[in-house]
């Protein structure tokens, strides 16, 4: 009997990590075959990367795509950490009645369903343009800007504070340090692994967001990744192998960086419900 | 208590942090202000008018009303309420049995399974919505697969048949989600004393009742906050159904965040009605929000 229900175990496990894989497997075996052989069911390799590499390079602007969704997930993961971590720090450290009350109308903003306020802020670019072109519509600072400030991340930063050792904050003052020299000098050198748990999150939500900048960039000069992906997903006459092709390039970065964080990449979600 | 002096000689002191950090938050405060809060009071404003793009006038409740007689709308809320209550459930169960099995540690492979039940989850909702949407076409792989074991003789509409598109909706949602959900109970479930599971086993409990009577209500804090995050996810689902069935067949699949989308851009703008329908998803937010702070605060 316990026999029979170890068996039983093993095979539901290996029919779940099945099913979960196997959309990868047939993402990267696709990209060696032609779209014919896709649409055929082909679950071998074949000699077609190189020929669907081509293709996608010369059809679409997949460099330029990779571009601007680094240029927008590399800034926008920056800002975030460093305002997030700001205020996540003044919140813990400098506590006070008043700032316990604005944190937590702060922390209303995460209920706020993006769809809700995607309207209002597409006006708001929209008004902007006429006055600051360089961040109005169609622009890669209106398709970040929205996105860096966000009461997730002060909680984040906010609760992992709590762990952090506010003696050090007295030996800095007694040491001379001001109190940002405090937070630059010793704070976030103290905290690497909460920076690199909320980098990697706030890099990978913004690698594959999708509505705002489907609503705010309309040129094509200045598609990201997943506009591009959607784009060709939904053309009349797909060429199945190069769309695998550009489905998994554009998965690659997240994926390297879940194999290589795995440890940082777990502790980042869980930053979300500690305490 | 401190006494009168202590507070005299604190003051100054205590009023120079206090002002060092008010400036450490207040890019936060600002940012959160002009992105968040002032956008969902000016969505309320909207709500309240109507017209084609920028000629807006006021309307009064005329958009309010305009909800209960407009069935795309009454499409787009059941369509989310069908995913809610299946998909979200279900995904759970999974997620929960996953952690289960994965939590015993003389399990061989535990890291495999555990690694790939998860990688779905390092995907982008976009790429994996083109991905399902090909492997669910008539001519795709699910539809061979289920022809050559003889489950059918003839390949199934996923996305072209009401029913099946909203199946094939919700299936590629548990696919992307039960892995990172699984992975939020298997924390939780490294916390727990390992010796209550002993006593039950001495008391002849089977591992079916361990895992009602002790696993699950052990769980239930965890249980509840992510069965929240899944909710709003799901009341603001859009990548998925723009991607696989672009809210077709019909009006089957729309969700209501694609809907308020196709208000605003794809057919004629009428941003008033918009922000309308999408103040009924922050109506639902609230409501299951208030839910949740009731139930939590209930297990202190």
């Amino acid at each position: 009997m316990k026999k029979f229900k170890r068996i039983f175990t093993y095979a539901f496990l290996g029919v779940a990590s099945f099913i979960s894989i196997f959309p990868f497997l047939w993402m990267v075996v696709s990209t060696t075959n032609k779209s014919v052989d896709v649409t055929q069911g082909r679950l071998l390799p074949g000699a077609h990367l190189l020929e669907n590499l081509r293709t996608l390079f010369e059809t679409v602007n997949l460099g330029t795509a990779l571009w601007n969704s680094f240029v927008i997930a590399a800034i926008t993961t920056i800002l975030t950490l460093l305002i997030g971590s700001l205020a996540g720090y003044g919140f813990e450290i400098y506590r006070s009645k008043g700032k316990d009350i604005v944190f937590n109308i702060l922390l209303l903003s995460m209920m706020i369903p993006f769809a809700a306020i995607m309207i209002p802020l597409y006006r708001f670019f929209g008004q902007i343009s006429a006055h600051a072109p360089l961040i109005g519509i169609d622009t890669l600072a209106a398709a970040l800007l929205p996105t860096i400030i966000t009461a997730f991340f002060i909680f984040l930063f906010r609760q992992n504070t709590k762990m952090f050792a506010k003696e050090l904050v007295e030996a800095g003052r007694i040491d001379g340090l001001g109190e940002i020299g405090i937070f630059f000098r010793i704070y976030i050198p103290t905290m690497k692994t909460t920076y690199a748990a909320a980098a990697i999150i706030a890099f990978m939500n913004s690698w594959n967001n999708y509505l705002w900048p489907l609503v705010v960039l309309q040129s094509p000069s200045n598609q990201t990744i997943p506009l591009l992906i959607s784009n060709l997903g939904s053309g009349y006459s797909p060429d199945y192998g190069v769309i695998m092709t550009a489905i998994v390039i554009a998965t690659l970065p997240t994926a390297i960086i879940f194999f290589i964080m795995q440890r940082h990449f777990v502790a980042g979600m869980m930053g979300s419900v500690k305490g | 208590m401190a006494s009168i002096n202590d507070q005299a000689k604190w003051k100054p002191r205590r009023l120079h942090a206090g002002f060092i950090g008010w400036g450490f938050i207040l890019l936060s405060i600002i940012g959160i202000s002009i992105f968040y809060f002032y956008p969902m009071v000016q969505a309320l404003i909207l709500s309240f008018q109507s017209g084609m793009g920028a000629s807006l006038e006021f309307v009064g409740f005329d958009n309010y009303i305009r909800l209960f007689n407009d069935p795309t709308f009454t499409s787009a809320l059941t369509n989310t309420f069908i995913y809610l209550l299946i998909q979200v459930p279900v995904m759970i169960l999974f997620a929960l049995i996953f952690s289960v099995l994965l939590n015993d540690p003389t399990l061989k492979f535990r890291g495999f399974f555990r690694t790939a039940i998860f990688l779905p989850a390092v995907t982008s909702l976009v790429a994996y919505a083109v991905v399902f949407k090909y492997l669910f076409a008539a001519d795709g792989l699910v539809n061979r697969f289920l022809l050559n074991i003889n489950i059918i003789d003839q390949p199934l509409q996923w996305l072209n048949d009401p029913t099946l598109a909203k199946f094939t909706i919700i299936i590629a949602i548990t696919w992307r989600w039960t892995g990172y959900n699984m992975i939020f109970y298997l924390s939780a479930l490294q916390n727990v004393d390992k010796s209550m599971y002993e006593a039950a086993r001495i008391d002849g409990a089977s591992a079916l009742q361990q895992f009602f009577f002790i696993t699950i209500p052990l769980l239930k804090p965890i249980i509840l906050f992510t069965s929240i995050m899944s909710t709003i996810g799901t009341l603001q689902l859009f990548d998925e159904v723009m991607n696989i069935t672009s809210g077709g067949p019909g009006n089957a699949t729309l969700s209501i965040s694609m809907y308020i989308y196709n208000l605003s851009f794809e057919y004629t703008p009428d941003f008033g009605y918009a922000a309308t329908v999408s103040y009924v998803i922050v109506f639902l937010v609230v409501i299951l929000s208030i839910i949740q702070f009731k139930v939590a605060g209930d297990r202190d």
